[in-house]
């Protein structure tokens, strides 16, 4: 049934920190491969050994420079489906493959219903989806259904392969309609906010926005300090007696 | 986004068909369709014909053609469900009419309002498939389904006066109804190219990525060295450089010479001259539809490309 629910009991998403992510790609790796292993059909990829491949992901992470006047860094941006509130992916489907889950918020594409029209795509803003060449069918995150419910795996690796596996703990994975949850404390404290909001569809997941930069004139200054450091003893009374 | 030949020729050939079944339904509304059996039965197999080419070549797009009926069902929320349901309903109105045209010569008038009604919310749902899309702000507008129907009509007038004009017959009101339906097509197409200077790029690549404090984002690192499913479906821009050149064509090829085939045929008699001037209006009128489907998918630029090396979309 592709119209959404009113209201889900809870809203299992992520939060993503923008700060403290390093680029090093573990996230994206690891998601293929719980994934390709998991819920639905393999994730196919073609001519994965020539000299164009390509294949379907379910997260990217861009690097990004950003700056603010003069100074400007690098941030590397985590990138797969939000689970939105209101989503439109879900609304477009002809099928009712693509459904929104009323007890956790979670989007999933019922792949046995699937057309592979790819309107789903075309309706999403943040490129969350990508179709299965192989198999014909829209692919997409399902925030690791198969790993957060199962019992078959040790209590702390139920949470997403990319959250258990980042090594910069820029991850999260929790409850956001819950506001004792440690994701929605991280959010409110850190200031986290929405990819474009102006779109209305009030995605679950929140990125955490890089802290402000520690002044540079002044970090300049310690660094030079610490390449020559004041001389004493004998060493600076000759400084002193020879600077006169 | 990119122009998928499937899609280009879907709702060109679709949208020509259901302007030809709501052109029959209007003139079996009026008595005004010439009541031999030949004439009935090519026009019918035009129309239906197009139609069912139109919708076989969507099922192409599709990942899994074999579960295209399992479209159906999502009228509730999806516009190209309720396109598919729209498309099918028609023909129980357009399989009437043609029977009824073809066995007595005339269509019942309450059946053909039905079927112009039909053939014209069908067109308006395949339009809405893409005006729906707030992820792609030249399509999200009222024009776009706007244009789908001018342009149907404008197809089927031109379908209509070929063929019956290629029959020896002159049906002068159809004539005069393909002649004001171009004009319309392509005033209305007008309009929707030059409304497009009032769209306003919403989303930025700060908003995006919310770094909206952030002065400037730049994207100096893609995620992956190969294209893949988004940039191939999304980020199509191979064409753009040449959308200038296309148009002009377009402009000289479906509208120009069309509207002066159809002045020749308006004042020709029934004959060699206007059946031939009729024929090269259809086939240069449908060229300029085609060019203006390629262009329509083509300059549409898709919000993912923010995350692309787009700026503002």
């Amino acid at each position: 049934m592709t119209q959404l629910p009113e209201t889900t009991e809870k809203k299992l998403g992520l939060v993503i920190d923008l700060d403290t992510c390093v680029g090093c790609q573990a996230c994206v790796v690891n998601c293929k491969e719980w994934n390709t292993g998991g819920y639905g059909a393999p994730l196919s990829d073609q001519n994965p050994y020539g000299s164009d491949p390509t294949g379907a992901w379910l997260n990217r992470v861009h690097g990004f420079e950003a700056s603010q006047g003069e100074q400007s860094r690098m941030i590397h941006f985590p990138r797969s489906c939000l689970h939105c509130s209101d989503a439109a992916c879900v609304t477009v489907c002809p099928t009712g493959a693509s459904y929104k889950r009323t007890e956790d918020g979670i989007v999933l594409v019922d792949e046995s219903m699937c057309i592979g029209c790819g309107l789903c795509a075309w309706a999403c803003p943040y490129g969350a989806r990508e179709l299965d060449l192989a198999a014909g069918v829209m692919k997409k995150c399902t925030l690791c259904v198969d790993r957060i419910y199962n019992d078959n795996i040790p209590e702390e690796d139920r949470v997403p392969a990319c959250v258990k596996t980042c090594p910069a703990n820029a991850r999260h994975f929790g409850d956001l309609a819950d506001p004792e949850s440690d994701v929605s404390k991280l959010v409110a404290e850190r200031g986290g906010v929405d990819l474009m909001p102006e779109m209305g569809y009030q995605p679950t997941n929140k990125y955490l926005p890089p802290r402000a930069k520690r002044d540079e004139a002044a970090a300049d200054d310690s660094i030079v300090a610490l390449a020559q450091p004041e001389a004493k003893g004998f060493l600076g009374w000759l400084d002193r007696v020879l600077s006169d | 986004m990119h122009p998928a030949p499937s899609v280009i020729t879907f709702t060109v050939l679709s949208g020509a068909g259901y302007g030809l079944l709501a052109l029959i339904g209007l003139f079996g509304c009026f008595d005004a369709l010439p009541g031999d059996q030949t004439t009935a039965i090519l026009v019918s197999l035009a129309a239906l014909g197009l139609v069912s080419a139109g919708l076989l070549s969507s099922t192409l797009h599709l990942g899994r053609p074999d579960r295209a009926w399992r479209a159906f069902s999502q009228w509730r929320s999806s516009w190209l469900s309720r396109e598919g349901v729209a498309a099918i309903i028609t023909f129980i109105p357009a399989l009437a009419a043609a029977y009824g045209w073809i066995m007595t010569g005339v269509i019942n008038p309450m059946l053909g309002l039905l079927l112009a009604l039909c053939a014209g919310i069908t067109v308006f749902c395949t339009g809405m498939i893409y005006a729906c899309l707030k992820t792609v702000p030249q399509w999200h507008r009222g024009w776009v389904p706007l244009v789908y129907l001018a342009l149907a009509l404008m197809t089927g007038g031109l379908w209509a006066t070929a063929l019956t004009a290629l029959l020896g017959h002159d049906v002068f009101g159809l004539e005069l109804l393909a002649f004001m339906a171009l004009l319309l097509g392509w005033a209305v197409k007008w309009l929707e190219i030059t409304d497009r200077a009032n769209i306003e790029a919403q989303s930025t690549a700060g908003t995006a990525l919310g770094l909206e404090a952030e002065t400037t984002v730049k994207m100096i690192e893609p995620p992956h060295q190969g294209r893949n499913y988004l940039l191939r479906e999304m980020a199509f821009e191979v064409g753009r450089k040449h959308a200038e050149k296309l148009r002009k064509i377009m402009w000289l090829c479906g509208a120009a010479w069309p509207l002066l085939m159809l002045i020749v045929v308006l004042l020709s008699p029934a004959g060699a001259i206007a059946g031939f001037a009729a024929l090269l209006a259809l086939i240069f009128g449908m060229a300029g539809c085609f060019i203006e489907r390629w262009l329509f998918f083509a300059e549409a630029q898709h919000k993912v490309t923010l995350y692309y090396g787009a700026n503002a979309v």
